[in-house]
């Protein structure tokens, strides 16, 4: 009897064991660093960042060089940031890694610092990303370009003729059917299937959603999959797709060395470019740490680690970066001109037509 | 004495009492309040009002992810119990009493790995080029790989195998408290084996088909990680539209409001098997 007993508890205590073990299966992207600097009299600075400055290869220099531990926290999308940021003490947050075309709304809003131009040596910069318009407002320069790409086409070009992926209406057709993965970002993939209706991003208005989700709907019957960076990535790499609707040199090139037919386009009718800037908080206490951070990542060495970052790659802003000839081929850095003349700067829409969009996003998606 | 009694009493319950306090009420009385605020402008608008809950009972979509977040939680519950019954069965009855405690290790050893690492693990099972469909394509059985991967049966499938275990276990636990006597004396009565299972063995061991089954619930109704890896994101289950509204949008007001919502369920759910919730023998 009392083995019974004994049995029967220890189905019991498993049971309890295991529903804790599956409450302990969550993802965690809370703050994270390398363990570096993690001893002796260390100071922390904490980054509310893109996963790409997550990279221990990117902190680890900055952190052994200054004897500071970098936390980080990895957000999708300026809302989500704006929200943690909402929810969080004055003076949490140190550098704040965000979309250029948000700087304005984000800088007029007195959550940025200002930043002094001698600080940094803005004739290192592309030309084409400098954009003084979006990181200064009344001539006063509040974050600096860092990083850019395209929302675009990724494809396996074993599996996918790469002439034809640079008519964007080819997306819609028959023969790739089940072998596309949708990029869950709303706002650039929704402005991608925009310019194939011959709507450029900046003219994009609510009157134009009802054709967008028209469009979109037949793209998602297209779609075995809607997924973020690395479960399309995922796809991708496995052979589940061969098409990335939205993807681009961020979900390729990370996998470039294992499989080189993994390939991005820049279709006719163009894409959507997309551009990270890096900030100082304005409530943080340690402006000129945060200042030393920020001069790091857009030097030619942090400039190298960010572009080839373990969690997505992407072209420098810096024309110095100190990357590798290889490096630079995988992110087609001499085609940098004619991508950047036939893409569209990633436009941010009103808080109004945003809903609208995840309205439309969200319609589409649930099935 | 009696107030010594008294004070010993809450001493004894005070801690566990301030635990929940500080760990369950009070967060939960911020996610109503926060259900109760609105995002306007990129900016949450601390004002209180019901907006959320009437988008909540108004959008089709919201009801449409619902929807789909019941049937697949109804199907995971309905074939994890089908499967876990027999093997829970097998092992109390047919597996000699000294063996059961290492199957039930057995058993629960798979889930010592990541729930993550697991969900992938099925995804790269259930792919065009996974185990199998090559192995269905090289014996000829097929054509062309099926389409598995990121659909409804690949999340259902993920979840059945997850929680097959949790009702083994409650099933098993519940089998085992039903004296043999009551067997033997309907056997000897004349019963058959099948009558003895029908009128004996399964309507005593309902509490552990119960439980396992509102375990399962629970946790499958708001489980985002297998929907999102293993389904592809192609048919949003509520937690996934939640998850949706915090990461895009930072909306946290409308995300508590549906979270409130998954917990009402839960609420409901708990009512409707409460009298069956216990894997204690009732007299």
């Amino acid at each position: 009897m009392r083995k019974t007993q004994l049995t029967v508890s220890l189905a019991a205590l498993s049971t309890s064991a295991f529903l804790l073990a599956s409450c302990a299966g969550g993802s965690g992207d809370a703050a994270s660093s390398s363990d570096s600097a993690a001893s002796g009299d260390v100071q922390e600075l904490n980054a509310l960042v893109w996963c790409d400055h997550t990279d221990p290869e990117l902190l680890a220099p900055f952190e052994e060089a200054n004897n500071v531990k970098v936390n980080v926290r990895d957000y999708e999308g300026t809302g989500v940031a704006l929200g943690i940021l909402e929810q969080s003490q004055p003076g949490d947050w140190d550098v704040f890694v965000v979309d250029s075309v948000d700087v304005p709304r984000v800088a007029e809003a007195g959550i940025l610092a200002p930043l002094s131009e001698d600080d940094f040596d803005f004739d290192q910069f592309f030309s084409e990303v400098q954009l003084p318009e979006i990181h200064q407002l009344d001539g006063t320069l509040y974050a600096v370009p860092e990083k850019f790409g395209y929302n675009t086409v990724a494809f396996n070009g074993a599996n996918v003729d790469a002439e034809k992926m640079r008519d964007l209406s080819f997306l819609w057709d028959p023969e790739l059917a089940g072998k596309i993965a949708i990029y869950d970002y709303y706002i650039p993939v929704m402005e991608f299937v925009g310019l194939e209706l011959g709507i450029e991003p900046q003219n994009l208005t609510v009157d134009d959603l009802p054709a967008i989700e028209a469009r979109l709907t037949e793209l998602k019957a297209q779609a075995a999959q809607v997924g973020d960076v690395v479960s399309t990535q995922t796809a991708l790499a496995t052979g589940e797709v061969d098409v990335i609707v939205g993807g681009g040199e961020f979900s390729t090139s990370v996998l470039n060395a294992e499989n080189p037919d993994l390939d991005w386009i820049l279709p006719n009718q163009g894409g959507i470019r997309w551009q990270q800037a890096i900030g100082v908080l304005a409530d943080s206490e340690k402006q000129d740490l945060a200042t030393k951070f920020v001069q790091y990542i857009v030097s030619p060495e942090g400039q190298a680690a960010l572009a080839t970052s373990s969690c997505y790659w992407g072209m420098p802003a810096n024309k110095n970066a100190t990357l590798t000839d290889e490096q630079k081929d995988i992110l087609r850095w001499d085609e940098q001109s004619a991508f950047i003349a036939n893409s569209y700067p990633y436009y941010i829409p009103d808080a109004d037509l945003d809903a609208a969009m995840l309205d439309v996003w969200t319609r589409v998606v649930v099935g | 004495m009696e107030l010594t009694r008294r004070w010993q009493g809450w001493v004894f319950v005070g801690p566990a009492l301030l635990v929940t306090l500080a760990l369950f009420a009070a967060p939960m009385v911020m996610v109503v309040l926060t259900s109760l605020y609105r995002r306007s402008g990129g900016l949450t608008d601390r004002t209180v009002s019901f907006d959320n809950y009437v988008r909540l009972a108004t959008d089709s979509t919201i009801h449409q992810a619902l929807w789909n977040s019941i049937e697949v939680v109804a199907l995971t519950v309905i074939f994890s119990t089908l499967i876990a019954y027999p093997f829970a069965y097998i092992i109390a009855y047919k597996v000699p009493q000294k063996w059961q405690a290492l199957v039930l290790l057995l058993t629960v050893v798979p889930f010592w790995t990541s729930y993550v690492v697991r969900s992938y693990s099925w995804l790269l099972v259930l792919a065009k080029n996974g185990v199998i469909n090559q192995t269905l394509v090289s014996w000829g059985i097929i054509a062309e790989p099926l389409t598995m991967a990121n659909t409804r049966f690949a999340t259902v499938l993920a979840f059945v195998h997850f929680f097959v275990m949790v009702s083994t276990l409650t099933i098993y636990a519940s089998l085992r408290q039903i004296p043999k006597n009551l067997g033997l004396a309907a056997r000897d009565l004349g019963a058959s084996p099948l009558n003895v299972f029908i009128r004996i063995t399964l309507p005593l061991s309902i509490p552990g088909v119960v439980v396992g089954a509102f375990l399962t619930f629970v946790l499958a109704i708001g489980d985002y990680i297998t929907p999102q890896i293993v389904g592809g994101g192609n048919e949003l289950v509520l937690p996934q539209l939640l998850m949706l509204q915090v990461s895009r949008m930072g909306d946290f007001p409308l995300a508590a409001a549906m979270a409130l919502v998954l917990l009402v369920i839960v609420a409901v759910v708990y009512a409707v098997s409460a009298k069956h919730l216990t894997l204690e023998r009732r007299r």
